[in-house]
């Protein structure tokens, strides 16, 4: 079967098994210890990750095992299977007043992807990312015994496998904490400003609110160079609000992308226009509205299928962090090469990440974070080569969860914990069970 | 208004999907199945999900002289039972019951013999009940036996009979018997099978099938389009059909 991620680069031919109970797992492990040295197999979930990380030879699919295994309903803490999706999650329990700590801008993702990701949404500087609300793992390692860990139980094992994307073992289950909500809706902030700076100046002023993010006009240049939307959001509460049912979820979109656009569609001045429209949809410096969850955090969940509008040869994309140091410099020089390529992307997205956490390969530190998706085309990898350059000069890294094509050079120069986390996979075995194109092509 | 409802091989896929969507309207739900470690699991998951009350029991249901007291259980937990889906099952090797009378036979017992069992506990009961719905699992491979798999198809045909029997025999009595043909879906007993354009998830069959509860329904195929398949199916005359290398 032809598998591939989410931006449709690269392809490869691979077997897929979807064991739905954990004692299945453990006895796949069992039978495929001596397999051939060559052949790879990666756990995979709904296949969200943008580039080539959940692809193997042999991939194990996660998506069936996916049950609720236990509730706290006073401490809001949740054990349920690594295979759940966050949507499940939300679908039963929003109406319960409770909402996922940590959500990145797709609910389509499983809990075991999440981990592996080590993912971050719009409220990191407050929150941190999603493992840092995992208090335990269950975890099946190359042996096929399953061990669990955290924090402070095989602490090494934990911060190599949040965020690890799948290297070290295949994860069976895991317990975190829901948080307290009165309403399924935001008040939503949203400020237009007109260059970068007045756009840093913004979420420094509004660091305290708990969700926080900008969508930029990457074809911007020169004085309205970074202008932007930012987008603050609130937990609605329920005084403020006038609907009668508001914990109601979102059902599922109708909307699909039917088919793969042809390449043209796709050009600077369809992306141009674009960005001129959206920037200038909103009017006024400073408005407010109460939103649903939905089209807050997922609003590109709403088209089934999103990724066909980059066509057949599909999309890369480039998410990288330079630190708060490299600042307004770093952000201008980077966002001015991308302006002059001419290659915008439909949603440039700027977010400011607070402070990092102990995991090894986990991609959120304290810094600035711009993320935008690039049509796939022959001279791309070439540009892509170049803001690698600039983005380590600053000391920047990229997310490996949306990387199709970074060097192995790149990787170990902006991963610097990675022997540490080699190390890890050694001890247990796992580097010679576990691998996928990406930790390939990464040197892993 | 919650139901009570006897879910009978809970750890099937296609059961499992149906039991989430009871448990969500906040049912109270009975549960059967073999394996007691997935029973608790999913269990704990109807729980999560919604259900009201969870009860259950693990027993082998080829274990025909257990039905008794397990319906017994079942009936001393809920006084009345508003819906039974009955879904367990293997789908057997072909060439394996051809090799050996002891696996054809077995796999008649576990995919008839058991189900006609259950039923006919069952069905006494929601006759004296005189209201309710009795949901089973068969199989379109029911509606024609074909050497690929005529084993299984013979079984899922003897429960098809006994369902029409059984429905003519509780019309009088307000309860609904459906007869439920899915044709390929893809849950872990068809793991081995190459996937193509007519098969379809465990979650859409369920949605069918509460629907098909709901209105009453005498059969349903699902999805859908196996109907007008087997329409054709069983309409070829016997001597094209024994020709054909189905």
């Amino acid at each position: 079967m032809k598998l591939t991620g989410w931006g449709r680069y690269p392809t490869i031919d691979s077997q897929s098994v979807f064991p739905n109970q954990p004692g299945l797992v453990k006895s796949l492990m069992h039978s495929t210890e001596h397999k051939h040295e060559h052949l790879t197999q990666i756990a995979r979930g709904l296949g969200r990750s943008y580039g080539d990380s959940s692809l193997a030879d042999h991939s194990i699919n996660l998506s069936k095992l996916d049950n609720f295994i236990s509730f706290n309903e006073n401490t809001g803490e949740l054990t349920c299977s690594a295979g759940l999706s966050f949507s499940e999650i939300l679908r039963v329990f929003i109406p319960k007043g409770w909402f996922l700590p940590v959500t990145p801008g797709t609910q389509f993702i499983t809990v075991g992807g999440a981990i592996a990701s080590d993912v971050h949404g719009k409220n990191h500087h407050i929150d941190g990312s999603f493992s840092e609300h995992v208090s335990k793992i269950t975890l099946c390692l190359a042996s096929g015994d399953a061990v669990e860990c955290s924090a402070t139980l095989n602490t090494p094992l934990f911060h190599a496998t949040c965020g690890g994307m799948g290297l070290t073992g295949i994860i069976l289950q895991a317990t975190f904490k829901l948080k307290r909500i009165e309403t399924a809706f935001i008040d939503e902030t949203t400020f237009k400003t007109t260059n970068l700076s007045e756009t840093l100046e913004k979420f420094e002023q509004h660091d305290a609110a708990t969700y926080s993010v900008a969508w930029i006009d990457c074809l911007a240049t020169g004085k309205n160079l970074g202008r932007s939307l930012l987008m603050l959001g609130e937990h609605a509460l329920s005084e403020s609000n006038s609907n009668q049912n508001t914990l109601h979820v979102a059902p599922h979109s109708k909307l699909n992308m039917p088919l793969d656009l042809p390449g043209f569609t796709l050009n600077s001045l369809s992306v141009k226009a674009f960005n001129v429209l959206y920037y200038g949809k909103v009017r006024q410096q400073e408005s407010q509205r109460n939103v649903h969850y939905a089209p807050f955090f997922y609003p590109l969940d709403s088209i089934q299928n999103w990724n066909r509008m980059y066509g057949k040869k599909g999309f890369v994309q480039y998410q990288f962090v330079i630190p708060k140091s490299a600042g307004l410099v770093g952000l201008t020089e980077i966002l001015t090469e991308i302006a002059h390529s001419k290659r915008g992307s439909f949603l440039a997205v700027l977010k400011v990440f607070g402070k990092g956490n102990d995991n090894y390969l986990s991609f959120p530190e304290e810094g600035y974070t711009l993320a935008l998706d690039f049509k796939l085309d022959s001279t791309l990898f070439a540009f892509l080569n170049r803001l690698d350059d600039i983005v380590l000069n600053y000391g920047g890294k990229l997310y490996l969860t949306k990387d199709a094509r970074m060097s192995e050079k790149m990787f170990k120069q902006s991963y610097p914990l990675w022997e540490q986390f080699q190390e890890v996979r050694q001890q247990y075995d796992a580097h010679k069970a576990f691998n996928s194109l990406q930790s390939k092509r990464l040197g892993l | 208004m919650q139901k009570n409802i006897l879910i009978i091989g809970a750890t099937s896929a296609i059961a499992k999907a149906t039991l989430r969507i009871y448990a969500e309207q906040n049912n109270n739900l009975y549960l059967v199945a073999r394996n007691e470690e997935q029973l608790k699991i999913i269990a704990e998951d109807a729980k999560i999900r919604g259900a009201n009350q969870v009860e259950m029991m693990a027993c082998d249901l080829a274990e025909l002289n257990t039905h008794q007291a397990l319906i017994e259980n079942v009936y001393a937990c809920y006084p009345k039972l508003d819906i039974v889906l009955i879904a367990h099952g293997t789908l057997p090797n072909q060439q394996a019951c051809q090799d050996d009378v002891e696996i054809a036979l077995q796999e008649i017992n576990i995919n008839a013999l058991s189900t006609v069992s259950l039923l006919t506990l069952l069905a006494n009961r929601f006759e004296a009940q005189k209201s309710g719905s009795i949901a089973v699992i068969s199989s379109v491979a029911g509606d024609r036996g074909r050497q690929s798999n005529y084993v299984y198809g013979a079984a899922k045909g003897m429960v098809s009979t006994f369902l029409q029997g059984l429905r003519n025999r509780l019309n009088d009595s307000n309860v609904q018997v459906l007869d439920i043909k899915p044709g390929f879906v893809d849950t872990p007993m068809t793991a081995e099978f190459r996937k193509g354009a007519l098969w379809a998830q465990p979650e859409q069959v369920a949605q069918n099938i509460i629907k098909a509860i709901n209105s009453s329904r005498n059969t349903l195929y699902t999805p859908w389009f196996w109907w007008g398949i087997m329409f054709i199916i069983r309409n070829i005359p016997e001597f094209i059909f024994k020709k054909l290398k189905l």
